[in-house]
């Protein structure tokens, strides 16, 4: 797989290293009455979807920067590469 | 019509006209006991061992494809009891038995080869932490030898002893761990249940569940709606995908695992080697072809094919260790997707709708599972309590902190 890096272009898959589903990025807050029940969900249970997936992978060969791919899991296709910290800001 | 040797030679002398498909293909009754969804090697098992262990007949398996179709047609055959856990160990340890036995008990030939296994291992760190695991093993009424570098040489004289990197130190040995023949297990299971008047009822996909009063009573299918006391769902690969279908989410992600075999050659390996210091495995096949294999490609995916990094990998785990390897031509490879658990350990277990059970998340150790997982399946769905070796595999296990992580490498699941 070819991705294609927001800053540094067109990068050979293997140089990242995979976390998973970008739902990751939502930490819950560690103070709310319902932290026990929020993590366990936020840590454990995922969606897991065939079709588009968004997904965080960490380019530790390259910028060390942190991705948001939007990829197809049933072909590998990907649609959408993003940096990490805009999608994070956006959710903020 | 039991299989005999007696019954090959009268076959054999009449002109084989009298063999008869190994199992019916009936039409769906409107209302089962039991639906087992997923025809896969756990599925039917859980079918055979329902009918015969406990005298529940009235019994249908859906699959979608046909029997056999999944990962027990695309794994690497190898069977095994060397983990290391108290959860775990006693379950893998009930299946080596249930193998052992296996062709009597369902009267087919599924080409049980105990040749054992090796694990290598390459530095002192390694040899303690496989004395420990030889140790639970035994505990756990196994079998286990601790090997040193001479007792591998013995066996295996053509490993790669004196790599620079990664020399071989010895190995932890099972001589009762082997290979199966893995789509006679899907077929003897088939034809187990079947004889038992399971119905085995292939291009039915299920595409919804019945829920009425907030209990589980059937599955809606592409050959019509079908009532049930019971639905268990036993789809590894698909489970999530299906456990949707009733309003949940699991502790699991799909992840493709690429296997490989080569052209067939004279016996070379005595049993299956796995590698200790990469992730490699190889066996040889009862044809002659090597099959190997090692890390998952490591993201979700549901595409049954792999990338070609994980292929380099692979190979170059084996020939740090087998140097002989480079010289095999490579037939064929293919992926398989996997249910990647979040501690690396399956589930066996009821879930939140009464009526609806669950058994999945066996990251790629399925297959050395597939008759323990049937046994104690069977077990649950029949008296609504887990079976003693499957006590640990509870679906909300992360929920109360009692995970089963072998690996210790947390809530990863590219990482088990």
């Amino acid at each position: 797989m070819i991705i294609h890096h927001p800053l540094l272009g067109p990068r050979d898959a293997a140089e990242f290293v995979y976390l998973g589903d970008a739902s990751l990025l939502n930490r819950p807050d560690p103070a709310a009455p319902s932290a026990a029940e929020d993590f366990y969900t936020y840590l454990h249970l995922r969606d897991n979807t065939a079709g588009e997936h968004r997904e965080l992978w960490y380019h530790e060969q390259g910028d060390r920067s942190w991705l948001v791919l939007t990829r197809n899991t049933l072909t590998h296709e990907i649609t959408r590469v993003e940096l990490a910290r805009d999608v994070a800001g956006q959710a903020s | 019509m039991r299989y005999s040797a007696l019954q090959v030679l009268k076959e054999g002398l009449t002109g084989n006209k009298g063999w008869r498909p190994v199992w019916r293909e009936p039409e769906p009754k409107k209302q089962y006991d039991v639906i087992i969804v997923g025809g896969g090697g756990h599925g039917l098992a859980t079918a055979h061992y329902l009918a015969k262990e406990h005298g529940i007949t009235n019994v249908a398996v859906l699959e979608k494809g046909w029997i056999g179709s999944g990962n027990i047609g695309r794994n690497t055959t190898i069977i095994r009891s060397n983990y290391l856990l108290p959860g775990n160990e006693p379950f893998y340890e009930l299946s080596m038995k249930l193998w052992e036995g296996l062709e009597q008990d369902f009267n087919y030939n599924a080409m049980v080869s105990q040749r054992g296994i090796v694990n290598l291992y390459h530095s002192d760190a390694q040899r303690d932490a496989y004395a420990r695991r030889g140790n639970s093993m035994l505990l756990a009424g196994a079998d286990s030898v601790l090997l040193d570098e001479q007792g591998v040489r013995k066996l295996c004289p053509f490993l790669d002893y004196d790599n620079a990197r990664f020399p071989i130190k010895g190995g932890l040995w099972q001589p009762r761990a082997g290979t199966v023949r893995h789509d006679a297990v899907a077929w003897g299971y088939a034809r187990g249940a079947d004889s038992r008047g399971v119905d085995i009822l292939q291009n039915c996909e299920v595409t919804g569940f019945t829920l009425e009063n907030g209990r589980c009573v059937g599955v809606d299918t592409t050959r019509g709606k079908i009532g049930a006391r019971k639905v268990a769902v036993c789809v590894a690969g698909s489970s999530s995908r299906v456990m949707a279908m009733a309003g949940m989410r699991l502790p699991i992600e799909s992840h493709v695992l690429q296997a490989f075999v080569s052209e067939g050659l004279k016996p070379t390996l005595p049993g299956v080697i796995t590698f200790g210091a990469g992730h490699f495995y190889i066996s040889q096949s009862d044809k002659g072809g090597l099959v190997f294999g090692g890390d998952i490609d490591g993201y979700n995916s549901y595409a049954q094919r792999g990338n070609l990094p994980v292929v380099e990998d692979v190979c170059e785990g084996g020939m740090a260790v087998m140097p002989m390897i480079g010289r095999a031509r490579l037939l064929r490879m293919w992926g398989g997707i996997m249910d990647m658990s979040m501690d690396g350990s399956p589930y066996i277990d009821k879930t939140s709708i009464p009526g609806l059970y669950f058994n999945g998340g066996w990251c790629y150790g399925g297959f050395k599972a597939t008759p323990a997982s049937g046994w104690c399946y069977a077990h649950l769905i029949a008296t609504d309590r887990p079976h003693d070796t499957a006590t640990a595999y509870r679906l909300d296990r992360f929920r109360s902190g009692a995970v089963l992580d072998e690996r210790g490498a947390g809530a990863q699941p590219n990482l088990h």
